[in-house]
């Protein structure tokens, strides 16, 4: 049992460290990033694959660089801390992880070295308006025509969907609206004809898109896994997913404790700072308390991210997002109501951090949804 | 980075938890698990069985009966005695005084009181707090005055806990009223049945007599009793109060206390089938356990950086350890008495031997009942958790 990180892990942090601080040093910076176009910077985002981020979780013969859970932790972090804005959790985490688990030797071959060079760029639609964080509820449909699959639906906040390059998408092909057998997931160019993508800005300051389809036409290599079964591969997907969010909140509450800790002793009111207070004082102990538990439960999710036993792996990532979400919510509300007034303005860095550690806990499953999910755990095997 | 334990780690692990489960009686780990009163006996038959072993006291010095562990053996160690529901060795003799002796102590007091702490031969109990000083412990006031080969205490001690059991009781006293509050305390250990002295049983709200007040009543100590320097006890505490930090969480004990509770709940009728099959309740239990998970890492986090580094300064991560423990035990405790239910109410005579002939379905509802009610001390003692967030909020947080 150790916590320590190799040498090349450090050099790893040191390097996106390095990038992140010089990138999102300031809250102009992210301004700047998020008015270019594409909602980030294409600059930066070449950074990150110079750096070789974009390769961190393919295998070398897949043509990354053969990281695991502990790498993709520490470059969440550093984005965390910095509030960036570029698509590397939607593309190489969310859509890179698809491919990975689910492709065919020669989608990886084709996909894997573009998503690694940054000119492939990937969305995960999944989402419906109707299906909340239930990743089988699928409307959308994939019919098969002797031409081959035809999509029709509608998928929401598709994340960076109105920059990418290619979406992976789920598609019913056989059964009910909410069986879990049946899906399809298919990878399909952003520029399909049929496909409507209306892009926007989200909450915390990121790009998302509401997708349409209809009539839209697949060819037989666009099938992600074995046809209808699509599912499995997003439950896993769900999980790379919490893991790296546990982790990228855990570098925002960092951040962000650090950020209220300085305000408190250079704020002067009643003839000195109010880190003399005790009651403040005790409220940022407990965002401290709050932030450690969390990091804790990120490291937790490194560890169990690739665990061989399906049931206890889907129940500890259960357990990191409640904590996580718990964690995101004090810290968050905590750090708004210490700053006072200046912590409820948009020119503060801190209010930004707020508001992505509120979008956070509404990723991949919100507090009740986990709970719920950890208390049918506990009757798993049993009459009810 | 390598969150699992290595396999020499591992078989440490199978090898203490069979010889607890094995070695320690059914009877007296049943007791401690349903949260009844350990008698004196229980303590000192558990204890020796231990010390036989080598482990009653594993983290003292080599010299004096110590295994030489590494962090981790030693939280591996102390969370499955917990988890067997074996009682702690007596934590005043093996975490306080004992520590403290064979740091600072004189040659002749570790030959003549070491070994038998560690057996339990002498039992001893703790005389810090007072009336007037809780958390504010160094505003001390009992003292000791230098008469020739003798210090004359006169004073008052409160919170001994079994103090009724002890042989001998390890003392701060005010030996220098003129100087700063902390600079004029030394550490002494006194013979409980030195004349003068007097314990006055405090039944605590759960109907049990764990704790006492001492009363000392110009009471004659040797010097030789004397620890180290004089003057120099508040050092003393410290080193005491920090000596021994792993396990301080008792995720252990948490863990077998969910694990009951769980099984409790299963054979609980509650509507149409068993309290366990309410979602409601499920949830209430998953959210404790998560937070309990989250607890387990750091700690895990905390013994493995005291593992790599040499240096005695906790991770600061350990202060957190203590409120969130506390609280984590505070809570498994609320689950037991949700389980328990409308039967809760039953309160059976606490000192009278167990339940031969009861009426009653639930025997175990007035031990968990009285586990509630005495567990709210766990966020108060040691350091209250509202002086654990002072602590945190000066050396981690920087005010």
């Amino acid at each position: 049992m150790d916590f320590d990180l190799s040498p090349e892990q450090t050099q790893l942090k040191a390097g996106i460290d390095r990038l992140v601080g010089s990138a999102y040093g300031s809250l102009e910076q992210r301004n700047a990033h998020a008015a270019e176009p594409l909602g980030f910077s294409e600059k930066v985002w070449a950074q990150f694959v110079e750096m070789g981020l974009t390769g961190i979780p393919f295998s070398e013969e897949e043509g990354g660089f053969g990281g695991g859970p502990v790498e993709t932790m520490l470059v969440m972090e550093a984005l965390g801390r910095g509030l960036a804005l570029e698509p590397y959790f939607a593309s190489v985490v969310l859509g890179g992880c698809a491919v990975r688990l689910g492709g065919s030797q020669a989608l990886k071959s084709c996909v894997i070295p573009g998503i690694v060079e940054g000119s492939i760029r990937l969305a995960l639609a999944t989402t419906e308006k109707q299906s909340r964080y239930d990743l089988f509820d699928v409307a959308t449909v994939a019919r098969s025509d002797a031409d081959g699959l035809v999509l029709e639906g509608a998928k929401c906040v598709v994340l960076h969907g109105d920059s990418a390059s290619h979406l992976v998408l789920s598609a019913r092909m056989a059964g009910q609206r909410r069986d879990r057998d049946g899906v399809g997931l298919f990878l399909l160019p952003a520029d399909a004809p049929g496909l409507k993508i209306h892009g926007y800005r989200t909450q915390d300051g990121g790009r998302a898109a509401e997708i349409s389809l209809s009539q839209v036409r697949l060819g037989a290599d666009a099938m992600i896994g074995e046809p209808g079964h699509g599912f499995p591969i997003l439950e896993r997907v769900a999980e790379f997913a919490i893991a790296a969010l546990a982790a990228e909140a855990v570098g925002i509450m960092a951040a962000l404790l650090q950020l209220t800790v300085d305000y408190l002793k250079t704020r002067q009111q009643f003839g000195g700072p109010i880190a003399q207070f005790q009651v403040l004082q005790h409220r940022a102990v407990d965002m401290f308390i709050a932030l450690e538990q969390a990091r804790s439960m990120a490291f937790y999710a490194a560890m169990m991210v690739e665990h061989p036993g399906a049931a206890e792996r889907a129940a500890a990532l259960s357990a990191v997002k409640v904590q996580i979400n718990r964690s995101c919510r004090l810290v968050g509300q905590e750090a708004v109501q210490l700053h006072g007034g200046i912590g409820m303005t948009m020119e503060y860095r801190g209010a930004h951090y707020f508001k992505r550690l509120t979008m956070i806990e509404s990723a991949f499953g919100d507090t009740g949804y986990h709970l719920k999910r950890m208390g049918d755990f506990g009757t798993a095997g049993q009459k009810r | 980075m390598d969150l699992r334990f290595t396999p020499e780690e591992t078989a440490f692990r199978d090898e203490v938890r069979s010889f607890f489960r094995t070695q320690v009686p059914a009877g007296i780990r049943a007791k401690v698990s349903e949260g009844r009163a350990l008698t004196r006996e229980d303590y000192v038959t558990s204890q020796r069985i231990l010390n036989a072993h080598g482990y009653a006291v594993p983290h003292w010095p080599r010299e004096w009966g110590g295994q030489d562990w590494t962090p981790i053996q030693r939280y591996v160690f102390t969370e499955e005695m917990l988890l067997a529901a074996v009682p702690l060795p007596l934590q005043f003799n093996c975490y306080m005084v004992g520590p403290v002796i064979a740091a600072f102590g004189s040659q002749a007091q570790k030959e003549k009181h070491l070994a038998r702490i560690a057996n339990l031969d002498e039992w001893w109990c703790q005389g810090f707090s007072e009336p007037g000083a809780g958390s504010d412990l160094a505003s001390l006031k009992t003292k000791a005055v230098r008469e020739g080969d003798h210090y004359i205490v006169d004073g008052q001690k409160t919170w001994t806990t079994l103090g009724q059991y002890a042989d001998w009781i390890f003392c701060l006293v005010r030996t220098d009223p003129t100087a700063r509050k902390q600079a004029g305390i030394s550490f002494i250990l006194i013979d409980m049945k030195t004349p003068g002295i007097t314990v006055r049983p405090i039944i605590t709200l759960e109907g049990r007599h764990e704790v006492n007040e001492v009363f000392f009543d110009n009471v004659k100590v040797p010097v030789e009793n004397l620890v180290g320097e004089e003057n120099k006890g508040w050092d003393y505490a410290k080193f005491l109060l920090a000596n021994e930090r792993t396990g301080i969480a008792r995720i252990g004990l948490s863990k077998e206390r969910l694990a009951r509770a769980k099984r409790l709940a299963k054979e609980m009728p509650a509507g149409e089938g068993m309290l366990w099959e309410e979602r409601d309740f499920r949830e209430r239990v998953a959210a404790v356990e998560i937070e309990l998970k989250a607890l387990e890492i750091t700690q895990m986090r905390v013994v493995a950086a005291q593992a790599r580094t040499s240096d005695n300064r906790p991770d600061p991560a350990s202060s957190i350890l203590k409120i969130k423990g506390s609280q984590l035990q505070q809570a498994t405790t609320e689950l037991l008495l949700e389980v328990a239910g409308p039967f809760a109410l039953a309160a059976p005579d606490l000192l009278a031997p167990p339940h031969d002939g009861w009426p009653f379905d639930y025997d175990w509802a007035d031990a968990a009942v009285a586990s509630y009610f005495n567990s709210r001390k766990v966020s108060i003692y040691g350091g209250s958790n509202e002086i654990q967030k002072n602590i945190i909020a000066k050396a981690v947080l920087g005010f």
